[in-house]
């Protein structure tokens, strides 16, 4: 009988984890369950699951899953008819609305959110001001020391996501290429591209030669956000809640989710709670900035 | 009763067929998808741009080159790592280490062996790569060197553990022979033991370096995964981009059957081949060094 032990904690784990979804799911059954798969961007991931935690709570017959893996991961779900709800930190592409197209889909935008790309650096590096030129020159390699910047005689690191990320897409286009639509500049071939976040935020933490950039809602106190202009002779201003609103940060964007042609039924309710006061107030709390 | 029993005996050498011939049709099938997914790129880039020095797939930069040249120097590097310490190890627990010293080591080594890469990754993110970049002075200690080390030490497990059996496996009279002849301890492990167990420990050797050269977790993490051209010594000292790590941050996010795709499956089949004209150069050189052996030892 001992030794059988471990069998029987399978056994009866398993009879009691089949047996409560189904008592749940009588107690829900008057209002039968709607199941929202919601997956994209690793931008939104936390903020998404806040608010399906909170939605979850006060609607108990609505089960919502939240993945992350990237916006293109999410919208190339979506493309497949996969989910449901598609978060994306960039706006979905002419290719990929037409391969939607061609599976029979019409994704329809909703912007959910707004977030500030903060660039960062090591607390100690004496850096603290930079213009978009400069950063772009120092990410396609034109500045490959502190000096020519005004900080120390160090080399610099660049860290950047990983293509697949809507915020490296997101990078380039405002940033690298200054948001000029012919501007053909590419990231620096010695760029470190990242798998994660955490990982750009780790090096950044111990490395004064790095630099790097990650959603506002994501970046530890004890890291250093540089103020950044537009251009050269123009303010210096410090990503923030104010000034992303107030349109004086240069780096900050829309975040959207997509759906399947126009929402019906539990996602179209979810939506429309995902722009009310009440929700919105989550946003803030998470670092990101709200919509209304 | 005769009867039943030649029954029973075909089916089960039939089913015992069956299982190793499994393997080969697998490996077909395997290679006959990654051919039919990857073969593609060859109309769809121009062979100009796919052997490139530029790796930037979202703006159609397809240059494999930079990729090939990572994964050779994290192999290398590896390499250069592991077969000291794993033929070491094997030869301190086969020949020098006291009974007792041995039932110890060994099966740490093969736990060693199970370590998750991923943990394996979090240690040199946070511990290697900080270490590295201040006691060399290096700009990022995310480079092909940590990711050199950190496979090198996944490597010796399976090189310890399969070069320990061969070493074990040379008849005791080999050796005493040797000493009989008077050769002190040391010309008996590298003049006798070695050369007999060659075979054995050269398997080793592709073994381990098969499992380095297939790892992806743990080089994503740590190599920086820049896609620079690896050409010069110095590059073990910089961030490198390898296939495994390109293969496995890309694939969730293509469109599938988009030019991106089929590139990913082409460089799986470049990894593929790669691998298997190891295996083959190993298998010949064991099957020659074998035959020499035998006829010098028997």
């Amino acid at each position: 009988m001992l030794r059988n032990l471990p069998l029987w904690i399978v056994i009866i784990s398993m009879a009691v984890s089949s047996c409560s979804p189904n008592t749940e799911a009588q107690a829900a059954s008057a209002l039968s369950t709607a199941y929202i798969e919601n997956k994209g961007s690793d931008t939104i991931v936390n903020l998404a699951l806040a608010w399906a935690e909170r939605y979850q709570n006060d609607h108990p017959n609505v089960r919502i899953s939240v993945t992350g893996g990237g916006s293109g991961t999410g919208l190339a779900a979506l493309i497949n008819g996969t989910v449901d709800i598609a978060n994306a930190s960039r706006q979905i592409k002419a290719e990929e609305v037409q391969a939607a197209n061609e599976n029979g889909i019409e994704p329809v935008e909703f912007i959910i959110a707004r977030d500030a790309i903060a660039v960062i650096v090591n607390p100690a590096n004496p850096v603290s001001m930079l213009t978009l030129r400069q950063i772009s020159d120092i990410y396609s390699g034109v500045f490959n020391n502190w000096n020519q910047v005004g900080g120390e005689d160090r080399p610099i690191v660049r860290l950047s996501r990983e293509t697949n990320s809507g915020t490296h897409v997101y990078f380039l286009e405002t940033v690298l290429r200054l948001g000029e639509k012919e501007n053909k500049t590419l990231f620096s071939t010695d760029t470190l591209l990242l798998p994660s976040s955490e990982g750009i935020i780790i090096e950044v933490r111990q490395n004064p030669n790095a630099i790097g950039y990650d959603g506002l809602g994501y970046v530890p106190v004890d890291l250093k956000k540089i103020a950044i202009a537009e251009a050269e002779g123009m303010p210096f201003y410090l990503p923030s809640i104010e000034s992303v609103n107030d349109k004086t940060y240069p780096i900050a964007r829309d975040l959207y989710m997509y759906t399947q042609g126009q929402p019906e039924g539990a996602v179209r309710d979810y939506l429309d709670w995902i722009t009310s006061v009440d929700a919105q107030a989550i946003v803030a709390k998470l670092g990101f900035v709200p919509v209304r | 009763m005769e009867k039943s029993l030649n029954f029973r005996e075909f089916i089960i050498t039939r089913l015992i067929k069956l299982c190793g011939y499994s393997a080969i049709v697998f490996v077909a099938l395997i290679f006959i998808f990654l051919m039919k997914e990857g073969i593609p790129t060859f109309q769809e880039v121009e062979p100009g741009i796919l052997f490139s020095a530029r790796w930037y797939p979202i703006e159609d930069y397809f240059g494999i080159l930079p990729l090939i040249t990572g994964t050779i120097m994290v192999t290398l590097g590896a390499a250069l790592f592991a077969i000291p310490l794993g033929i070491g190890a094997a030869i301190y627990i086969s020949e020098i280490s006291p009974r007792w010293m041995r039932e110890i080591l060994k099966p740490l080594v093969e736990l060693l062996g199970g370590l998750p890469s991923v943990v394996l990754g979090f240690l040199g993110i946070l511990i290697l790569s900080p270490f590295l970049r201040g006691f060399l002075n290096l700009p990022t200690g995310l480079t092909a060197l940590a990711g050199s080390m950190l496979l090198g030490g996944i490597a010796v497990p399976t090189i310890v553990s399969v070069a320990e059996d061969a070493l074990d496996a040379v008849p005791r009279a080999y050796r005493e022979g040797a000493w009989a002849l008077g050769a002190t301890r040391w010309q008996t492990i590298w003049r006798v033991t070695l050369p007999a167990a060659s075979s054995g420990v050269l398997t080793a050797v592709m073994l381990g370096i098969g499992r380095a050269i297939g790892e992806t977790m743990t080089v994503m993490m740590v190599t920086g995964n820049a896609p620079v051209l690896a050409l010069s010594l110095s590059n073990l000292f910089s961030p490198v981009r390898t296939m495994t790590a390109t293969i496995a941050a890309e694939m969730g996010e293509v469109a599938n059957g988009s030019i991106h795709y089929h590139t990913l499956f082409f460089i799986g089949m470049v990894l593929f081949l790669i691998s298997l004209a190891i295996n083959i150069t190993a298998s010949s050189v064991v099957f020659r060094t074998k035959k020499r052996y035998e006829r010098i030892l028997s």
